[in-house]
């Protein structure tokens, strides 16, 4: 198609010809760093404070008559700690290393990578500073109070958008398997603690879940158990999925049997909670649910 | 024990979900090969590492030199 522009040359627009110059781009390996240090540092202080706990278990005058440090102050602040502190950001710093190189691109914003870092960390001393002040739910693993509950879900929605966006803006367009790991970990944490933090603010640092009772109980333990699936096992499925054959020199043994275990996983997994509530007041039928898919996960923990 | 409608309806709308990206996933021929992913993973270029780049880098920084240009 041929076209006049104003210095009266003509124009040809080919639109069949692509643009084959080489694009270049960066890998911002600072965000990983970050995460990798706050990964340490929490990983030491989380685990000293639950040597503290076990110490306290026989010499219980360790907690100094303080009510700060008594066992059950510290016990969240350890979980919280070694969780979503320590594994957290190992987690952040494995997905910041490992998706870019994956998508052949840079991450999508720096600075939501920035944003997603510090608040993260913010988050984490907050929970160092209510729990042992005795603000608490009460819900494993969910006892951060309300504020910090939708701190939790900004700063995930951040992280959600950089996976999700630096995955869309892919020039590799095969999707590894580690990235699906990646996508449905987040999926599913946010989904797991939407569902448990449904809570009525009372005051500033007190709220009152809108469950109770043995539902509550139900609850618990669905979000529980698909917190330790969703967020200490598939991101490492995903993680390691690159990190191996990388340390390794050599391809994962059978690429075909990892497409194979992620989506098992994802469609079992979910289901396995109840096996945490035998014997309960929960229904028979739950509990039968929960068994057999437990049972049934045995096959894609053997393809790991 | 209601609260088994909720929790039973999520987890069915989650797998429902992934059913549905396995589908598309499959249809836009992401399965299509299941070999060369494995070990495309392992021919990252990091600039730093690669000495071809570097050569390539010396050579247009003497080009850019020699013209006067840097």
């Amino acid at each position: 198609m041929d076209k006049q522009n104003s210095l009266n040359q003509d124009t040809v627009k080919d639109k069949n010809l692509s643009s084959s110059k080489n694009e270049k781009f960066v890998y911002d390996n600072s965000i990983p760093r970050n995460f990798a240090i706050a990964t340490t540092l929490w990983g030491v202080i989380g685990m000293l404070v639950g040597f503290v706990m076990a110490l306290q278990l026989f010499l219980p005058d360790l907690n100094f008559d303080l009510s700060y440090l008594t066992f059950g102050r510290i016990r969240p602040v350890h979980t919280n700690a070694v969780i979503f502190a320590f594994v957290g950001n190992a987690i952040f710093m494995g997905v910041y290393y490992s998706l870019p190189r994956l998508c052949k691109t840079s991450i999508h914003s720096i600075l939501l990578a920035k944003l997603h870092f510090w608040g993260w960390q913010l988050i984490i001393v907050a929970a160092a500073i209510s729990l042992p002040l005795g603000y608490t739910t009460g819900a494993e693993y969910a006892e951060l109070e309300w504020p910090i509950d939708i701190a939790i879900t900004l700063v995930w929605v951040i992280f959600g958008i950089n996976l999700i966006m630096t995955v869309i803006k892919r020039r590799e367009r095969h999707m590894y398997v580690a990235i699906w790991f990646y996508l449905g970990s987040w999926i599913t944490i946010a989904v797991l603690h939407i569902v448990r933090s449904i809570e009525i603010p009372y005051s500033f640092m007190k709220s009152y879940p809108v469950y109770a009772g043995v539902q509550d109980a139900l609850v618990q333990w669905w979000y529980g158990h698909n917190a330790v699936a969703f967020f200490l096992t598939t991101p490492f499925l995903g993680l390691m999925y690159y990190f191996m054959p990388k340390a390794a020199e050599r391809p994962v043994y059978s690429y075909k049997l990892s497409i194979i275990h992620f989506w098992s996983l994802i469609f079992l997994y979910i289901w396995a909670g109840p096996h945490h509530l035998l014997y309960s007041t929960l229904p028979d039928w739950a509990q039968s649910l929960g068994t057999v898919f437990s049972i049934m996960l045995i096959a894609p923990s053997w393809v790991v | 024990m209601e609260i088994l409608i909720l929790l039973i309806i999520i987890s069915v709308g989650i797998a429902a979900g992934f059913l549905i990206a396995f589908l598309l996933s499959v249809k836009n021929r992401q399965y299509d090969d299941l070999y060369s992913p494995s070990v495309r993973i392992l021919f990252e270029k990091n600039k730093i590492d690669d000495k071809d780049d570097r050569v390539d880098d010396i050579k247009r920084i003497k080009t850019l030199k020699s013209k006067n240009e840097i």
